[in-house]
């Protein structure tokens, strides 16, 4: 942008001191725009504060602290030792939800890269190509949408529970089926952004430097990535980061209905299975991973709001 | 208008094909419905042999499809492992209205193990839809004129709050609040778990105190999110032209919001109602898991677990058609209601 408007621009340039202001860059503005929202500033905030928690976490307790069942100690209420209490086999909450954490957010980004990279693929290429390819991905698209989220997601991890071993990685070992809820809930949630890149690719292949770049015998694959794709990122952005917050909120419901990821590898949905058992008796344990999700989703919330507002080519607030 | 009502209709067919054919490739490697068939004691080698080829399961994939869709009455079958098919199946096959039997529940009819939990969701839905319908306009509309008052702002806020709501957080913190601290209190308290107090018996008292949590816990999310929708709405309705002409002609305040900008502001609603309604039919497995309410959700996630194919993919396909019906009748009724939309094609 910066260097098309320098070289080439019709417009008379005027000389620095001739300027009140420098011109704002589209990104300048479009952080002008983000930071007036306050709400998605806390967002930012709040979830910067939730990353140092669960990465800075984990330099003051290991993982093997984290898993270490002391029986004797189990459904402690919270005291000095254990800020957040125990669980049901007297493990330490605190360093629970930092580790948690780790995986739950862990979990939010690598499905959301699934997700988008599938939406961006069926979307573009229904888009761009139309036709008979459009109608069969279309058609699958809505046929996935109509069945409801939570049920495919409760069958696929019936599908695939159990089926892949436990990785090692960085010298932590992850139980396999943190994988399979990234995949299967990256598999089930891109229809939506399915949808929003065939619609902006429907739009954007209409434009006349579409039809420059065919004429000058561009292939097709660098049309759609780089003369359609960078033009429609703004919504893909946006949808993406929502897209976090609900994939984390999957992960949330599946493992509290005992599908998820299997312990002794803690997530903030998985420390809450169960808990309903515990209702009255121990209501820290519940409380506490569940105010963790809610504050989690409800910053990436507030963070897409405003990134919505920021990125919408059409507003006009600076 | 009937044109586009029997258009729809040819399209919705193949569209349910579709997810029968995802549905029922998904259900292949569910798990090993024989395992569980036992009970207790572990399914013989030899009796294990002889099930999987009485219930068809021996067939490859699209023969097992063909049989479920139409079912297996115009073939013969081999019932006893001599591999000559002299028995004639019984199978009816979906089309003809028969969707097998629970595995679980041997023999049961699946249309009867749905039908038996279905009344109880649809009342949990209901109820939870009106309150939400009722609450959402109330709230929208109210926020819409007050617009970015401090009561607009709580709303703003408490519907971001409750649109990030997980179900489960919800439910559990209204059943410590009003079942757990209340009866700590000496207040009167609310039930928590099940449908009726066995005590009691299944009276309509009972059944509408047991029901309050539920359907509050399912209603804080959508209304959260149904108030910012008509508030939007009925914004950009109350920004329009014959809107000032009303009021510039002297109406009521009162008239002008209720008669002139509701009618139009409302209309957006009914897609979402639409929408929404049979996704509320199986939104309910949270909830009904934590309140121990025997809807659909609980059939559902149970007979997941055991690997039920015929009730499991009897759900889901009920709750596919109930999607693809309702999506047709929210753009009839659009249309009808909306006299400047006119689907002429």
């Amino acid at each position: 942008m910066d260097s098309i408007s320098a070289q080439s621009s019709p417009i008379a340039r005027l000389s620095p001191d001739e300027l009140e202001a420098p011109p704002l860059t589209l990104r300048q503005l479009a952080w002008r725009r983000f930071r007036r929202h306050k709400m998605a500033m806390f967002g930012g905030i709040v979830l910067i504060l939730l990353f140092i928690y669960s990465i800075g976490g984990s330099f003051f307790f290991t993982e093997g602290y984290a898993n270490y069942t002391q029986t004797e100690l189990r459904l402690q209420p919270p005291s000095a030792a254990h800020p957040f209490g125990t669980d049901t086999v007297g493990r330490d909450a605190l360093a629970r939800t930092i580790y948690g954490g780790q995986i739950s957010i862990l979990i939010g980004l690598a499905a959301v890269i699934i997700e988008t990279l599938m939406g961006i693929l069926i979307g573009a290429a229904a888009g761009y190509y139309g036709g008979m390819i459009d109608s069969i991905l279309m058609r699958f698209t809505e046929a996935m949408l109509n069945i409801p989220e939570l049920f495919l997601l409760i069958v696929m991890a019936k599908n695939f529970g159990g089926k892949i071993p436990n990785i090692t990685l960085f010298g932590r070992e992850f139980s396999g089926s943190v994988v399979v809820i990234i995949i299967i809930i990256g598999l089930t949630s891109w229809m939506y952004l399915a949808r929003i890149v065939r619609a902006e690719f429907l739009s954007i292949k209409e434009n006349d430097f579409i039809l420059a770049a065919r004429a000058t015998g561009t292939p097709n694959s660098q049309i759609i990535f780089q003369h359609i794709l960078p033009n429609s990122i703004a919504p893909i952005v946006v949808s993406a980061t929502l897209g976090v917050a609900n994939a984390i909120l999957s992960e949330a419901y599946i493992s509290f209905l005992g599908l998820g990821v299997q312990p002794p590898t803690a997530t903030w949905g998985n420390m809450l299975d169960r808990a309903n058992n515990y209702l009255e008796t121990a209501p820290w344990l519940w409380f506490v991973p569940g105010a963790f999700i809610l504050l989690t989703v409800l910053s990436i919330n507030f963070l897409g709001d405003g990134l919505r507002d920021a990125l919408d080519p059409r507003s006009r607030t600076i | 208008m009937t044109r586009y009502i029997i258009k729809r209709l040819l399209q919705g067919i193949p569209l349910i094909f579709i997810i029968s054919i995802i549905l029922f490739v998904l259900m292949m490697n569910m798990g090993d419905p024989i395992a569980t068939m036992g009970g207790r004691s572990i399914t013989r080698p030899s009796d294990r042999i002889r099930l999987t080829r009485q219930l068809g399961l021996d067939k490859p994939i699209y023969m097992q499809y063909i049989y479920w869709l139409i079912g297996n009455d115009w073939t013969k079958v081999d019932l006893d492992g001599d591999s000559v098919a002299e028995t004639s199946g019984t199978r009816r096959g979906i089309l003809r209205g028969d969707f097998g039997t629970s595995l679980v529940n041997r023999g049961k009819p699946v249309t009867k193990v749905i039908g038996e939990r279905l009344p109880n969701t649809i009342m949990l839905m209901v109820a939870s839809e009106i309150i939400v319908i009722l609450g959402a306009l109330a709230v929208g509309v109210y926020s819409a004129i007050k617009q970015y008052s401090w009561f607009d702002h709580t709303i703003t806020a408490l519907s971001f709050i409750g649109y990030s709501m997980p179900i489960f957080f919800i439910a559990l913190l209204s059943m410590y609040i009003f079942a757990v601290l209340f009866k700590r209190w000496g207040l009167p308290y609310l039930p928590t778990v099940g449908m009726f107090d066995p005590k009691v018996g299944k009276t309509t008292g009972q059944i509408l105190v047991h029901m309050i949590l539920p359907v509050f816990s399912m209603s804080v999310v959508s209304l959260a999110s149904y108030s910012r929708y008509i508030r939007s709405t009925m914004l950009e309705v109350l920004s329009q032209d014959y809107i000032r002409t009303a009021k510039a002609k002297g109406l009521p305040r009162r008239d002008v919001v209720f008669i002139h900008a509701l009618k139009n502001a409302s209309l957006p609603i009914v897609t979402i109602v639409g929408l929404d309604l049979p996704l509320l039919l199986g939104g309910a497995v949270v909830t009904e898991q934590i309140f121990a309410w025997p809807g659909m959700g609980r059939l559902f996630l149970d007979h997941v677990k055991r690997a039920d194919t015929p009730v499991v993919m009897g759900i889901l396909l009920m709750i596919a058609v109930a999607v693809v019906v309702f999506q047709i009748l929210t753009d009839i009724t659009y249309a009808w209601l909306d006299p400047r939309i006119r689907y002429e094609k």
